[in-house]
């Protein structure tokens, strides 16, 4: 039997507007002292009311006009009723059969199969986040459960794509996209091991020749991409193999375990909450104008994908790097600072991708936190351009810069070695250079000014940069007027 | 002194004239609530350190000649349902037992910037689910007029402790009459305004589209005065209605001739009690007498209001009471094995029986499968119902019914029937259903010596209309005004 891979994602942002979905309470919730960054309407204190934070709905807004959906001028907010201790009303006001956003689509790249593919966004709709339970040790084994209520009331997008990804990687791949996109759009920080950025996996296998759709499963608690990979192999896997045996798959809901790199069953279809949705009272029907539609798309900053072409046009990168380059907003920024103090763009982009990149991942370290700055980096680029360091000296170098956070230039003066400050000792070098290098003489005197700083560099090597560049230039300058 | 006999706009004007203190009022009001609440046990909870408190500093700044405010040192009484900050909030269910909300209500809020003093909390249907203040966890509330009938419910606490003289307003809740029938049964005005007039913000849920905050007084400048106050909109209720408030106390003033009246005919059929058909129609003559025309009208829907109403608030009351579950405030089995276990004793125990039917009854009809022949259908219903009167208001001003088909009942009469209990709402739920304001207030007695309520609903956000038609009324119907004998009864036991 030849099987297809059906994936679907339902992918929770937070979005960063500076105060909770319903109350006046910060969205900074993150390192505070437990159950203090709550009020009685984020806590659910009864008598207590949602008034709904007009950002959020900008944010939301945002998100589905950049995934392509379109915008319900009308939806309505609906209560999801379930009982559990992190959701102090016992219901997420959430949205159910009139979502913000609806028909989206946004389109990935597969290096793999060198094809664009276009992601269906089924929906964008706005909810809450709950809090969080805490257990000592384990949960299985603590005694009891502690309740931080920082986090309710928090703003989620939802983002529900069709069930249109045909590979893990696939999957991934579209969710490095969107956290790209939501980056940009400055909606939300993407963080996954934070919990900013979540996904949760439908699962299932088609069978091509007959066309039937298998059960599917739904996959949870995937914390990084790796992890979203590795779930969803491990899933495909299991469902292949057990189909492959005869066996039936259910319908359930499983639980990504990181440490034994499997899925566990959580609850079955017919253990499956019922909700029992119903029109949230508290709240009136939601209603977006089409000038507040507008007024956001106005507002909506340059998306990965036209950042992209203009990367490539302006820069005269190759798409290759302009794609990889703009994968993430940090990274973008960081290469157009550095493009910005650097003649040649090609030159900075490689030593991004190649050197810096390859630094930062061996580290774990985000483009946002790396320890070379873009000035720094162009400062080094500078040096070697004027021979002051070797493109050998320069990998060296790099590396210092990178496990210290300090300048090319700096690194040099304490490399242990002073600078040389006998001018006679400096002339005899640079009188030996010139004798060495009639070419460039040759080039000087037919009115080639640039060849003096090939000169000035060679000095700089030969002395390992204990040289002075200024005095070592005024010098060569002399002696070559002097010879022409 | 006898300040507690007295309406609040009469207190108002003795403390204007600086012929009494807030500390005055307070002292008799406290004195005549050790006197009678021991019978009718319309408080839950007293707040007396605090509103002595209080009253010396309304005291205080008066004499040194700040402006009076509108409402200084006015006994009020609040229904346990509304959130005082630091005073006990229960909903007269055990669950709540202990609880102390952080925050005050909005209307708690408006009322003590007014000038009013919260003196307690008064009794009720648990969660306000009731008719008789029977279902409280803490035992009934007793009809001053007749200790051995209900005080009507679920704001029966606070209409008894007005109509006993225990407090000057009251404040109820109105989900489908929670705030006229008591006011029907114990004698007094309640307003239930219009849905989005008063803010909710406080309001302890029971049906969220349904609920309303009203004031409960002994006449219908009370009404109008505490209106004023308590009326507007507020940011922090989402369904509050960003609307101008006019001043009802003006309003009062004008008079009523040719103003269209429309009597719903539907009202008026099987289960009315007969001496309560006569007070109507013996107050459709005053009004006639005033100038007004009147005229039969149908809404064509009102059959299905009860059970429209018992779909729709239930549902939401399912949703609005599941937060008490012991995790966060409240009552807790403790022991318990596991979550689920925690959840089941806390709830089992927690609640009373009213409540629990209804929350079950509400789970049931959103459940998949069942919402959309239930809760769904229930709410084009409603739709229907709210056009029917919609229609009623393109002819008429007002409607004019009884409150309640019948005068109080006996205690233990109809706890045990909750569907003849639920009877005793029919002339009350239509309104909530449609968001629209009615008022109740006295138009006779029975036989019997108890009150007799009358019904006027008025347009969406026409409050001022209702209350200049009730206040002429009330000075026109040349009603003998009586005052219930709990003293006489109490005189008569310890004479036994
Ligand atoms: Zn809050």
């Amino acid at each position: 039997m030849s099987e297809e891979i059906v994936i679907g994602l339902e992918v929770h942002i937070q979005l960063m507007t500076k105060s909770k979905i319903f109350c006046q309470c910060s969205t900074d919730y993150i390192g505070k002292k437990p159950n203090t960054n709550v009020c009685p309407v984020c806590l659910g204190l009864p008598g207590s009311l949602p008034v709904l934070n007009k950002k959020v709905l900008e944010f939301a807004i945002r998100t589905a006009l950049a995934l392509n959906c379109k915008i319900n001028r009308a939806s309505i907010f609906h209560r999801k009723n379930y009982f559990y201790p992190d959701l102090p009303k016992a219901y997420q006001i959430s949205q159910y059969d009139s979502p913000l956003g609806v028909n989206g689509y946004m389109e990935i790249f597969i290096p793999e199969s060198d094809e664009k593919r276009k992601i269906g966004i089924t929906r964008v709709h706005i909810e809450e986040d709950a809090g969080k339970l805490i257990h000592e040790g384990d949960i299985a084994t603590s005694s009891y459960s502690l309740v931080d209520y920082n986090r309710c009331g928090i703003p989620l997008a939802e983002i529900v794509t069709e069930p249109e990804l045909r590979s893990p990687e696939e999957a991934r791949i579209f969710l490095i996209k969107l956290r790209n996109l939501v980056q940009h759009l400055e909606v939300c920080d993407g963080n996954m091991e934070e919990g900013s950025l979540r996904c949760d996996a439908n699962v299932s296998v088609r069978d091509i020749q007959t066309g039937n759709l298998g059960t599917k499963t739904e996959i949870k608690n995937m914390n990084s991409f790796r992890a979203v990979k590795k779930a969803l192999q491990f899933e495909v896997d299991r469902q292949k193999e057990l189909l492959a045996e005869g066996v039936k798959i259910v319908q359930e809901t499983r639980h990504w375990d990181e440490s034994k790199n499997i899925t566990l069953s959580m609850r079955s279809k017919e253990e499956a909450h019922d909700y029992r949705y119903f029109p949230e009272p508290d709240l009136l029907p939601l209603r977006v104008s089409q000038e507040m539609i507008e007024e956001v798309r106005k507002t909506l900053p340059e998306l990965p994908e036209v950042r992209k072409e203009r990367f490539i046009k302006i820069y005269n990168i190759p798409e290759y790097d302009a794609e990889i380059l703009t994968s993430s907003k940090a990274l973008g920024d960081y290469y157009e600072k550095a493009a910005s103090l650097y003649p040649d763009k090609k030159v900075v982009s490689n030593w991004i991708m190649g050197e810096l990149m390859r630094f930062l991942k061996e580290e774990k370290i985000e483009i946002e936190d790396s320890p070379i700055s873009p000035e720094n980096l162009i400062e080094m680029l500078k040096l070697m351009d004027e021979r002051i360091i070797s493109g050998k000296m320069a990998k060296d170098i790099f590396e210092t810069m990178f496990k210290t956070g300090k300048g090319a230039r700096q690194i040099i003066k304490e490399s242990g070695v002073t600078q040389i400050t006998d001018e006679n000792e400096l002339i005899k070098i640079v009188d030996k250079i010139i004798k060495e290098n009639p070419k460039s003489v040759e080039d000087f005197n037919q009115g080639k000014e640039k060849a003096i700083n090939y000169l000035v560099g060679q000095v700089m090597r030969s002395t390992k940069g204990r040289a002075k560049p200024d005095f070592v230039f005024e010098a060569i300058k002399q002696r070559m007027k002097k010879i022409r | 002194m006898t300040l507690h006999k007295l309406s609040a706009h009469d207190v108002i004007d003795l403390f204007k004239k600086k012929k009494v203190t807030a500390y005055e009022i307070i002292q008799d009001i406290y004195d005549r609530i050790d006197k009678v609440d021991g019978l009718v046990k319309a408080f839950l909870i007293l707040n007396r350190e605090d509103a002595f408190k209080q009253a010396k500093e309304i005291d205080i700044k008066f004499k040194n000649g700040e402006e009076p405010l509108p409402l200084a040192g006015i006994a009020v009484a609040i229904k346990d349902i509304i959130a005082t900050k630091k005073i006990e909030t229960t909903c007269g269910s055990k669950i709540l037992k202990g609880f102390r909300p952080p925050y005050n209500a909005t209307v708690i809020d408006k009322l003590r910037e007014a000038g009013a003093i919260i003196i307690g909390k008064t009794n009720m249907d648990e969660f306000a689910m009731g008719s008789s203040t029977e279902n409280s966890a803490f035992g009934p509330t007793k009809n001053p007029w007749d200790l051995e009938r209900v005080p009507g419910g679920s704001s029966g606490g606070s209409a008894a402790a007005v109509a006993a003289d225990e407090a000057f307003i009251a404040l109820g809740t109105d989900t489908g009459g929670s705030v006229r029938q008591p006011a029907s049964f114990c004698g007094v005005v309640g307003l239930k305004p219009t849905y989005g007039r008063v803010s909710r913000y406080g309001l302890i849920a029971y049906a969220s589209s349904l609920d309303q905050i009203g004031p409960i007084t002994k006449d219908v400048v009370d009404c109008a005065l505490t209106m004023n106050i308590i009326a507007g909109h507020d940011n922090k209720d989402s369904t509050s209605a960003d609307l101008e408030v006019p001043d009802y106390l003006s309003s009062c003033q004008e008079g009523i001739e040719n103003i269209k009246i429309g009597v719903p005919k539907e009202y008026f059929v099987k289960g009315i009690d007969i001496e309560v058909k006569d007070a109507i129609n013996k107050a459709l003559r005053v009004f006639e007498e005033l100038g007004a025309k009147i005229e039969e009208v149908s809404l064509p829907h009102t059959e299905y209001s009860l059970p429209t109403y018992y779909l729709i608030a239930t549902a939401e009351a399912s949703s609005n009471l599941a937060r008490y579950d012991g995790v966060q405030y409240g009552y807790r089995v403790e022991d318990c094995k596991d979550l689920s276990s925690m959840y089941e004793r806390t709830r089992s125990e927690g609640f009373g029986k009213e409540v629990k039917r209804r929350i079950m009854l509400g789970t049931y009809a959103l459940s998949s499968g069942y919402y959309d022949a239930y809760y769904l259908k229930a709410q084009k219903v409603r739709t229907l119902i709210r056009e029917d009167f919609s229609k009623a208001f393109n002819k008429y001003d007002i409607l004019v019914t009884p409150t309640s088909p019948t005068p109080a009942f006996k205690l233990n009469e109809k706890i045990a029937d909750p569907l003849t209990m639920y009877l005793s709402d029919i002339y009350t739920i239509p309104v909530n259903l449609a968001g629209i304001p009615a008022i109740s207030l006295n138009c006779g007695y029975n036989k019997n010596n108890l009150p007799i309520g009358l019904q006027i609903i008025g347009k969406p956000f026409k409050e001022e209309t209702i209350l200049r038609v009730a206040y002429n009324f009330e000075q026109n119907c040349e009603i003998e005004k009586r005052r219930p004998e709990i003293s006489s009864i109490k005189d008569k036991e310890n004479a036994e």
